[in-house]
């Protein structure tokens, strides 16, 4: 479980994040949504420790991540797997490189073992075959499964997402929204992805937390979200006049 | 107020750098691969510089000294002495600073603006050490044997240029390296290039990690590192110059 307590955080006195709590819930896929620019991203952030809130609390279970020094919030990092937007392989490393990476460097396992959970984490996202393939030689879809193989590879309790989807085609999109939900449920993760894709949110949405100019506008379920009432939460959900005609019948 | 929260954030980021790094096997393995990428990279440009600037001080030491009082060897002792003492540590440097520098601070700035710094942050890795302190070791290790490799093949250039240009006699040239030769020379001048190959790759990186924006930033993060390791380099090398020859 991940919990955030009133989170502030600001660029030049403007508020990004205004008093933002939230509890992410263990074995479910808990979404972030919101329009470009209204916050998910720095929430995310903060959440992985990568940006420094203002003031507010991040717990992740019984640890309190943000009041925590380096090396203890290193511990946590290690239990942490993240997805990021452009899927941030290292361009030097080949795909079996770049998901031994995270092996190599924190367990003492041994070669054999290192090279088996490479080949497991390969299959499970349904890359075997591009070992010795680089980043740059990869698909858009491929790059952001090996990214998942990487984020998994040490057995993350946690999995943080930024618009894992973004960039792809819908179906594409869609296939690595499913992978995202299955690997949650198989490995009882917590997972956040941050989204503003509306395919994701009905597709994976067990909860959804809506940001609007950088506060919490709306919390609920992928059923009750259709069901809403909340003005700037139906404008972003329903933004097409197709959409707004669907939804009016 | 800038410049001094600058200054504190590179000597920050040296801090992070030099901080006990997570294996020591990655370590080395990395820091081969460093000596490679920067060092043995490096042989290329180094050896034609050195050849044409060796040829091009004889000619011209023999141009400005042609005295039938002076006796030729004198030639030979001014090439190996401005190799020694300026050339193959300073000027090397500078070149070494364009090649290099510009090299690493646009590579680690490219991972910067693509979060794969980030990415190794989130997995608990110290990515200051794993990505710059292998640089260091290895620049510091590699560019004095450059140096070395830039006074012989610059002794050679001169030499060659006395064989083919009809500067001098060749055995004349020989003569003028031997003579009067202070092996003390040779240390200083590795003293130098091992402190120019700390100021280029700790100014680069530090310019690199932390480029914030695009690709015009990480192009203009990578021209900085270049100015300013080269003015670090001018100023280090008249207070090495002060402190080591006095």
């Amino acid at each position: 479980m991940i919990e955030v307590k009133n989170l502030y955080k600001s660029y030049d006195g403007e508020f990004v994040l205004n008093d933002v709590s939230a509890r992410f819930e263990q074995g479910k896929c808990n979404l972030i949504i919101g329009r470009s620019g209204s916050g998910k991203t720095v929430l995310l952030k903060s959440i992985a420790g990568l940006l420094e809130v203002d003031e507010g609390e991040i717990w992740y279970n019984d640890h309190k991540f943000s009041h925590l020094d380096t090396n203890a919030k290193q511990h946590i990092r290690k239990e942490m797997g993240v997805l990021f937007q452009g899927a941030a392989l290292f361009d030097s490393l080949t795909v079996e490189e770049n998901v031994l990476f995270p092996l190599d460097m924190l367990t003492s396992q041994n070669k054999k073992e290192k090279l088996d959970r490479i080949n497991f984490c390969l299959e499970r996202v349904k890359v075997s075959g591009s070992n010795s393939l680089y980043p740059a030689e990869l698909s858009g879809g491929m790059r952001k499964r090996v990214a998942i193989a990487r984020a998994i590879a040490l057995n993350p309790r946690y999995l943080l997402c930024d618009e894992p989807n973004s960039g792809l085609d819908p179906e594409t999109g869609i296939v690595i929204d499913n992978l995202i939900r299955e690997l949650t449920e198989e490995f009882n993760m917590t997972t956040i992805v941050n989204s503003h894709d509306m395919n994701s949110v009905l597709e994976i949405g067990d909860k959804i937390i809506f940001i609007y100019q950088g506060c919490k506008c709306w919390e609920g379920t992928r059923q009750e979200i259709l069901q809403t009432n909340n003005e700037a939460l139906n404008n972003f959900v329903f933004a097409t006049n197709m959409a707004k005609q669907i939804k009016n019948q | 107020m800038k410049l001094l929260a600058q200054i504190g954030r590179y000597f920050l980021l040296m801090k992070r750098a030099f901080s006990r790094p997570e294996k020591f096997s990655v370590l080395y393995r990395q820091t081969m691969r460093e000596m490679e990428k920067t060092g043995i990279n490096s042989f290329s440009i180094v050896v034609i510089i050195s050849l044409f600037v060796g040829a091009v001080i004889t000619i011209q030491t023999n141009y400005n000294i042609e005295n039938p009082l002076l006796p030729n060897y004198l030639i030979g002792v001014t090439v190996r002495d401005s190799l020694l003492l300026e050339f193959s540590s300073t000027m090397v440097a500078l070149i070494l600073a364009g090649k290099v520098g510009s090299s690493i601070a646009s590579e680690l700035g490219m991972m910067r603006v693509t979060e794969q710094i980030d990415a190794m942050e989130v997995m608990g890795i110290n990515s200051a050490s794993y990505l710059i302190l292998p640089k260091m070791i290895a620049t510091v290790l590699f560019f004095p044997v450059l140096c070395l490799l830039s006074i012989i093949v610059g002794l050679a250039g001169g030499y060659f240029s006395c064989v083919l240009g009809d500067v001098i006699p060749p055995s004349d040239f020989i003569e003028g390296i031997q003579y009067g030769f202070r092996p003390y020379y040779i240390s200083y001048a590795l003293t130098k290039t091992a402190f120019y190959a700390f100021i280029i790759t700790s100014v680069s990186s530090y310019f690199g990690y932390y480029v914030v924006g695009g690709a015009v930033e990480v192009g203009k993060s990578s021209t900085r590192a270049v100015v300013q390791s080269s003015i670090l380099i001018l100023m280090a090398n008249l207070i090495l110059t002060r402190t080591i020859l006095q």
